[in-house]
């Protein structure tokens, strides 16, 4: 999916520019392109080293845990067909609490774990179960409460106040989540139905 | 509202780092290990960087956008999207480093306290590579019957950007 679209661009784009006549702009796009790349490499890196090495000692301290202990009554009422002890609901919060603090690399082992043991449950191995769907469909949504990278960037290119779209990134992100479950639970309510 | 922006991150940290003093564990040694790990992920990622600055490099350059620009404009009549942003919305769902080389483009080109360059900032916090995530997840377990999970992902990011322009208007 991802090659199809790389390929895309760069096909689109080349063939474009010959096209148009554009052809010196694009010569001068590709020899420098790499060093753009570096560029924003460099610009990211130290913040994200300095973050994960600050949210390495809330996963140490267990206030991660304590954290996505938080989000467990929340999530039996949005998972009511898995059972309240199993092992799944506390690895859908560690990975929740983990994407809410921009720690892509602690939430993907967490939500991988969690479809696990959600496929332990399903009775049709090959069909996702309501429950893998409404986790996916929350998970997608994205909730992040400090964006990292985002703030990186923004300090990079000299932004008077970076901080001022975490706010505006909190409500649009509460806005999808809360449409996507919405969405998903009439879906449910709807099958059950014809059930 | 702008204090509280400001009061987020100041206060994050400080609670996590009390926390672990509180806790007893070797706060320094834990942040030591964490950045680590982070130099690893961050030099991981890089050739996918290099990958999608070029490919983004080479649309945006060819001027293919304003192209396809000048065939909608007369279509949107009266709404005021900047246009720049599109490539960016399309491309969320599918790879988070290209549309972070789209955002990097639009902070170069308008600065990132412009409006379009505070709108890229909110579309990229406020959704998640839904594509790359429910093919990973579902390709580990091995479900091929996915249901409804990839619309009604995609659905809550189309909300996600609807609502990302209309409170980038509203705030700023």
């Amino acid at each position: 999916m991802v090659g199809y679209i790389w390929a895309f661009l760069i096909g689109i784009g080349i063939i474009y520019s010959l096209i148009s006549g554009n052809i010196n702009v694009i010569n001068e796009s590709i020899l420098t392109n790499a060093n753009e790349a570096l560029d924003l490499i460099l610009n990211l890196l130290p913040i994200i080293v300095l973050w994960t090495g600050i949210l390495k000692i809330a996963e140490v301290s267990g206030l991660l845990n304590k954290f996505a202990n938080l989000l467990n009554p929340l999530l039996s009422k949005l998972f009511p067909t898995v059972p309240k002890d199993n092992k799944a609901l506390g690895y859908i919060s560690s990975n929740i609490a983990a994407n809410m603090l921009g720690l892509g690399s602690a939430a993907t082992p967490a939500g991988l774990k969690a479809m696990n043991e959600l496929q332990k449950i399903n009775p049709e191995k090959n069909v996702a179960s309501p429950a893998m769907i409404t986790f996916l469909i929350l998970n997608t949504a994205g909730v992040t409460l400090i964006p990292t990278t985002i703030l990186a960037l923004r300090v990079a290119y000299n932004s008077q106040n970076p901080g001022e779209i975490i706010l505006p990134a909190i409500l649009a992100t509460t806005c999808s989540s809360v449409a996507g479950l919405t969405l998903d639970y009439f879906i449910r309510k709807r099958s059950q139905k014809w059930k | 509202m702008e204090i509280i922006s400001k009061v987020i991150l100041p206060l994050f940290i400080i609670v996590i780092v009390f926390y672990g003093v509180k806790k007893k564990i070797n706060v320094y040694d834990a942040f030591l290990e964490g950045a680590k790990e982070g130099l690893v992920t961050t030099f991981n990622i890089f050739p996918a960087v290099i990958a999608m600055i070029f490919a983004i490099n080479i649309f945006l350059d060819s001027n293919f956008l304003s192209f396809l620009v000048k065939l909608i404009s007369p279509m949107l009549g009266n709404i005021t999207v900047p246009l720049e942003i599109i490539p960016m919305a399309l491309l969320r769902p599918v790879s988070g480093t290209a549309s972070l080389a789209i955002m990097n483009d639009i902070f170069k080109s308008f600065g990132p306290d412009s409006f379009i360059g505070r709108l890229a900032s909110v579309l990229q916090g406020c959704t998640d590579t839904t594509i790359y995530v429910i093919a990973l997840y579902f390709g580990t377990v091995k479900i091929t019957k996915i249901k409804h999970a990839l619309w009604g992902g995609l659905f809550a990011d189309l909300i996600g950007i609807i609502a990302a322009i209309i409170i980038t208007n509203l705030f700023f």
